[in-house]
């Protein structure tokens, strides 16, 4: 259980981090280190070089405006949990960062950490996609910007470059008056989901669902959203039976991966169930 | 490489290899064989220290990477001859048996009552999840650091 050697630089510049990276192709990025330092661990992962972004100005900031949350890639889950205007701000992401890991886990864990791991059962890459996030990175070209949506490739991939590094997770406006669920499954307390679902609509003047957004994350090889789930909940009021129509086409739509944890029919099941118990959760919210 | 921070308030310079996470730092290094290594990747809880006053696991944190910080082991929260509050509690409550977890759940629970001496006992459940005990099934070390929150409390006071 210990790591295979490596070399150790903690530059003070975006640049010259970029640098490093262009110039070692076996480097890898840490911050936070609560996902890499289990890959080192267990040698899944032997690079040449660790970059630590710990001395990085500036990525360490949560900016709460009109266009939106912006994160830095530093900031720590405990950050936002602790965030007091971030609650109202934006409710969804700061619900699913209460349930990432565990207390130790979120007191160093980094929003670009969980970006660029792309876990498919994590919960900011689920925020990220289901909120139509953007994540801008910076490279040795300078910075660009990539829609959440996709930037998620696969278990444990990303459209990231080896010599890029994240800088900053955009989330759209949240307005007044939405209605939201998160709801995972895991067997123990702050353990992997076996399966998440994010959602947000807001309502016409009659009552209609407008806007519906519905990701998923676990039982999926990357977090995405539920299209068919949205087309189907646009445009009517919510009740009984369209839940429950909510619930049958969110377990056609998954792709769930059959492994150890849980057999893909179960995981279908726990994301209908979800589904569910998310949207009674979200119609309940304020006068809906 | 050579990396200075504080340990338990003592300042402290070490020549370490990068890879060397904090935990084996401390044990083999600076010979605090308190923090007790159990999974080493990050599941167990058990090698939990306290760093600039959080509670992280020393497993998932290299050497290096404490450059210029403080550090504080279970070694740290008593003095030689008397128990803290949280210890005395522990005692009290029973909430040990092997004691392989004990030292982690001391820090855990020390830095969680530091920052929130109200914590009731779902938030306590919450933050000491993520440390595993084979022996007492929990109960009585939540009883344990219900009762040691009036110590925090009382340490807030002017």
């Amino acid at each position: 259980m210990k790591p295979a050697p490596f070399d150790y630089q903690a530059p003070g510049t975006i640049g010259e981090a970029i640098d490093l990276l262009a110039s070692n192709p076996e480097a890898v990025v840490i911050a936070g280190g609560q996902s890499l330092m289990p890959v080192l661990a267990f040698r899944l992962a032997t690079p040449s070089l660790l970059v630590d972004l710990r001395l990085l100005p500036g990525l360490s900031n949560i900016t709460i405006g009109d266009d939106g949350v912006r994160l830095g890639a530093l900031v720590r889950w405990r950050d936002i949990e602790n965030h007091q205007r971030l609650a109202a701000a934006h409710p969804l992401l700061h619900a699913a960062v209460a349930q990432i890991a565990h207390y130790q886990i979120r007191n160093r864990g980094t929003v670009g950490g969980s970006l660029a791991h792309a876990d498919p059962a994590a919960e900011l890459p689920g925020v990220a996609v289901t909120c139509e996030s953007e994540i801008t990175l910076c490279g040795p070209a300078g910075p660009r910007t990539v829609p959440a949506g996709d930037f998620f490739t696969g278990p444990l991939s990303t459209l990231r470059r080896p010599d890029e590094i994240i800088t900053e997770l955009h989330l759209p406006r949240w307005p007044n008056g939405r209605h939201w669920a998160f709801r995972k499954y895991a067997r123990r307390d702050g353990d992997f989901a076996l399966a998440g679902i994010l959602m947000f609509y807001d309502q016409d003047r009659n009552g209609a669902l407008i806007n519906a957004h519905v990701g998923v994350t676990g039982a999926c090889p990357r977090p995405h959203r539920l299209t068919g789930v949205e087309t189907l909940l646009n445009g009517h009021a919510i009740d009984d039976g369209l839940i429950r129509q909510a619930a049958t086409m969110a377990a056609e739509e998954v792709d769930p991966p059959d492994d150890l944890h849980g057999d893909a029919a179960y995981r279908r099941g726990l994301v209908a169930t979800l589904i569910e118990r998310g949207l009674r959760a979200a119609a309940r919210q304020g006068s809906g | 490489m050579r990396v200075s921070f504080v340990v338990n308030g003592d300042p402290v310079t070490v020549e370490v290899e990068p890879r060397l996470h904090l935990a084996d730092c401390l044990r083999d290094v600076l010979s605090l064989t308190g923090t007790h290594l159990g999974c080493e990747h990050g599941a167990c809880g058990a090698c939990t220290v306290i760093v600039d006053g959080t509670a992280v696991r020393s497993c998932l944190m290299l050497t290096v990477q404490a450059e210029g910080a403080s550090v504080l082991t279970v070694e740290g929260l008593s003095s030689d001859n008397a128990l803290s509050p949280l210890q005395t509690s522990f005692r009290k409550h029973h909430a040990l048996q092997c004691g392989f977890c004990t030292p982690g759940m001391l820090t855990t629970a020390h830095a969680l009552l530091t920052e929130e001496p109200g914590a009731d006992a779902d938030r306590i459940r919450s933050a000491l999840s993520g440390n595993l005990c084979r022996c007492t099934g929990y109960v009585s070390i939540v009883e344990a650091v219900l009762e040691a929150r009036a110590a925090y409390r009382k340490a807030d006071m002017p």
